[in-house]
């Protein structure tokens, strides 16, 4: 048996300051070629265990350090960051703060020049890292000018380019869209079966990466909480925290089914095992769905998601909230950003706006809010927009929380009893809230709409599932909510209506059950196990759905509707 | 901003020691020649020169950048030089500046310095626009690495802390009544800024330093070939450098200002601005091996 690439023996660290530690009394190894997931709530040391890996830990961030970290039989007191940066590749969260140079080429050979490679070497391996991670094309490209998905592309090749044994990533894909987030776990998936890579990953959205994961790894208040294979992880998260469960697990949990799936194709087939959905995938009559899908009126499990105005209501005298005619964004000697955006939003409609990166979405919200001009066309608004924009912390100017909002915006937002604390040293969940509390604020009408760019990113279950919440309760006390996500998840517990933007044009405008069910990408998990027909339903929705087909499954042949015979059909 | 842009054009594929030596043959051309005559010649080559290489539009902006530079150069050296003998006005007794004449060689002398501190300002245009700063800081790095890296970094994060700027200013605009105005706001505003870019310095240094920057050795000779716009570029600013001294030395293009104006034409000194135009822009002319 080989020695394990990484070793970590009772290690308990406090940041400077900190009176609790971030990570407690944490003993793990991890073996040559595992691909390890790390999983856990935020602020409970995900972070911290990647950056004391890396020897970032405690020679950058200082703080007391106690226990015995070793990378590649190198102990992390003795070895500084750079040093271990040859065995151990780091890819951080924020993509643009990990470029350093001008040029792509220029970035992966400083990787190389740095530890001290000949000319010819660097030269070789820019050329192999590139077309390995498929980005031989940016190579002559300015860094400043990449997408997201391009930039943390081009830190992992840096962070690849010395061919390290060994690489921590956390949180890769929390800036990215659906498509370049499941091309970086792709990519991930193959660096490790091809090029036998250790790759720990720290993830929030665990059913993206769950099925090409050896191993989890739990930490909650920064100790080791559980650490097993993906399976057993999901039923101990099933029993002792609900919040790390992927949507799949959820609803099968939620319908007492069992085992917990490791992705989509293993909750299919356990719903095949029980009946559930039809053995051959061809087939068309699926047993769980009819033929069209559900309506609200026949599934009422349905209701809270498809409550879109109807047109009724639309033909009343009541303005919308949002109205763009024709809207066009065109760049002065650049590219059309939006082109002829047609877009109705009624008071009390929860909209959750999808598209790639660069499709047109926060401009779009821009343009709602006024922070932009159309070149061509028109914007009626109801009332004042008030938009959060994708970085909280872009609002908090003060020290102190009580001098960025009011009291009773901070009692609402249920930030009451910090007032006094700085804002920079609030959770990502509660910076989100306390933004929220300042766009909002107002001692005259509220907003006519809230509109949100990428409320969701970085943020654990939990906190997403607080914020649909609350985006639920303004929408049902009538303010019209525009939220523009990646997360399908996200955006199915929170909207009723969808739109999928695709080049500065809408694509795609219905129900979000019905337009977040059939896609590849913008598909929640539920819907992609149950086969879309159902609509894109919330896990809890999903297990009624299933309980019920078990049900009509199990009900005696009398108590169902008899086959029509063929004469009665053919009448 | 004027940054760094990839064009497929002879500059751009020149490599960019070269292409940093043909800018400084042209800047010491500029300083060697006073000529209004081979100054406005070179203005025009490296017009020329910037539309060679793409960036045509670009130097025109420069140019006007340039005329609003040279405009109070000119007004301030007409009021302040006494020196020459041709007066136009008379300001009368300024007191302790002595009389106010305002003489047709210090306007004409103003207006040289100010043409060459316009083709100073096209060439740094070119140059920032043309010339890889990475290669460029490439080499230097093999003299000193971080001071090298430093200048990398800044030049990376110019653009980054605008766009950061930007962001801040958005966020605060949509704050119910719009963004607070007066001195506080402005100063928490710009503190706000500060402390995100203090955020972002520090997740850089610590990419750096799992990148293993603080033990990194001198940056390795990289051996690439000569290119054809590598010989051309550097043969162009060696004839530029000669046509200069000749100019200089030799008396083709001598001007003097004061106290009487001395800037005589005569065949030689054509025949130089025009060798001037044509070695400066003949290397954009072969397009052979342009990265398109």
């Amino acid at each position: 048996m080989s020695a394990p690439i990484l070793s970590i023996k009772n290690l308990t660290y406090h940041y400077p300051g900190a009176q609790r530690p971030a990570l407690e009394d944490v003993t793990l190894a991890i073996d040559p070629g595992e691909l390890c997931l790390l999983a856990g709530m935020s602020g409970h040391g995900k972070s911290t265990l990647l950056r004391a890996a890396a020897g970032l830990v405690p020679h950058f961030h200082g703080g007391r350090f106690a226990g015995r970290v070793t990378l590649a039989g190198l102990d992390t007191r003795e070895h500084g960051p750079g040093r271990l940066g040859a065995l151990a590749g780091s890819v951080f969260q924020d993509p643009e703060t990990q470029l350093v140079m001008g040029s792509v080429r220029a970035e992966l050979a400083l990787a190389l020049e740095t530890r001290g490679h000949s000319s010819a070497a660097v030269a070789r391996g820019v050329e192999e890292v590139a077309l390995a991670l498929g980005i031989d094309h940016l190579l002559e490209r300015p860094t400043h000018q990449l997408s997201g998905g391009e930039q943390q592309r081009v830190a992992l090749a840096a962070a690849l380019a010395g061919r390290p044994p060994l690489l921590l990533l956390d949180e890769p894909t929390s800036q990215l869209d659906p498509v370049a987030g499941d091309e970086l776990i792709g990519l991930l998936r193959r660096l490790n079966q091809e090029w036998d890579t250790t790759i720990v990953l720290a993830e929030h959205r665990l059913e993206r990466c769950l099925v090409c994961a050896d191993r989890v790894i739990a930490l909650c208040d920064g100790r080791v909480a559980h650490d097993g294979e993906p399976r057993a992880f999901l039923e101990w998260a099933a029993a002792e925290a609900p919040a790390l469960q992927t949507p799949g697990a959820k609803m099968l949990a939620l319908a007492g089914l069992r085992p917990a799936p490791v992705g989509v194709k293993q909750a299919r087939a356990t719903l095949r095992r029980h009946g559930l959905l039809p053995a051959d995938p061809h087939t068309p009559a699926d047993p769980l769905t009819p033929a069209d899908p559900p309506t609200p009126a026949q599934d009422p499990s349905l209701q809270a998601t498809a409550a879109r105005p109807s047109r009724r209501s639309r033909r009343t005298k009541v303005p919308p909230a949002l109205r763009l005619r024709g809207v066009w964004h065109e760049l002065h000697r650049g590219p059309a950003i939006l082109r002829g955006v047609e877009l109705r939003v009624e008071p009390g409609e929860s909209l959750a706006l999808m598209g790639r990166n660069g499709a047109g979405k926060s401009t779009l919200l821009r343009h709602a809010a006024g922070l932009l001009e159309p070149t061509r066309g028109r914007i009626e608004r109801a009332g004042r927009i008030a938009l959060l924009l994708q970085n909280p912390g872009d609002y908090f100017l003060h020290d102190r929380l009580d001098r960025e909002a009011s009291p009773r915006a901070l009692a609402d937002a249920g930030l009451a009893a910090m007032a006094e604390r700085n804002p920079r040293d609030l959770s990502g969940g509660e910076r989100q809230r306390l933004a929220l509390a300042i766009v909002t604020d107002t001692q005259q009408e509220q907003p006519a709409v809230l509109a949100l760019d990428e409320p969701t990113r970085g943020m654990d279950r939990l906190a997403k599932a607080q914020l649909a919440a609350e985006l639920r309760g303004r929408a049902e006390r009538g303010q019209a909510v525009i939220v523009a996500t990646h997360d399908p998840e996200f955006a199915c517990a929170c909207a009723t209506r969808a739109v999928l933007l695709a080049d500065g044009r809408v694509i795609a405008d219905g129900p979000a059950s019905e337009l977040l069910a059939g896609g590849w990408y913008f598909a929640t998990e539920t819907a992609r196990i149950l086969g879309g027909a159902a609509g894109a339903l919330t896990p809890g929705q999903g297990a009624e759905l299933l309980a019920d087909r078990a049900a009509a499954l199990r009900a005696p042949p009398e108590a169902t509707p008899a086959p029509r015979a063929p004469v009665e059909a053919a009448r | 901003m004027l940054l760094y842009r990839p064009q497929a054009s002879p500059l751009h594929a020149t490599r960019a020691g070269v292409a940093a030596l043909w800018a400084l043959a042209l800047t010491a051309a500029a300083l060697l020649l006073y000529h209004p005559l081979a100054l406005g010649a070179l203005v025009l080559a490296i017009l020329l020169a910037g539309r060679g290489a793409g960036v045509g539009r670009e130097l025109t902006r420069a140019l006007r950048t340039a005329a609003i530079v040279a405009l109070p150069i000119v007004l301030v050296n007409v009021l302040v030089a006494r020196e020459g003998l041709t007066v136009f006005a008379r300001l009368g007794d300024l007191g302790p500046f002595g009389q106010g004449d305002l003489t047709v060689e210090a306007l004409v002398y103003g207006a040289v310095i100010a043409l060459k501190v316009t083709v100073l300002i096209l060439l740094a245009a070119l140059a920032s626009l043309a010339i890889d700063p990475d290669a460029l800081l490439r080499i230097c790095r093999r003299l000193s690495f971080r001071s090298a890296l430093t200048a990398s970094l800044a030049v990376r994060m110019l653009p980054l802390l605008a766009a950061d700027a930007q962001r801040l200013a958005d966020a605060q605009r949509t704050r119910p009544g719009g963004a607070p105005g007066g001195a506080r706001a402005r100063a928490a505003v710009l503190g706000a800024v500060v402390a995100g870019s203090l955020d972002r310095a520090m997740d850089v240094a610590a990419t750096l330093e799992v990148r293993g920057f603080a033990g990194a050795p001198r940056a390795p000779r990289l051996h690439r070939p000569w290119s054809r716009h590598d010989l051309a570029f550097l043969a162009s600013a060696a004839a530029v450098l000669a046509l200069a001294l000749l100019g200089r030395l030799a008396g083709l293009a001598s001007f003097t200002a004061y106290p009487l104006l001395h800037a005589p034409l005569g065949a030689g000194l054509l025949a130089l601005c025009a060798a001037l135009v044509l070695v400066i822009a003949l290397p954009f002319c072969d397009r052979r091996g342009v990265e398109t």
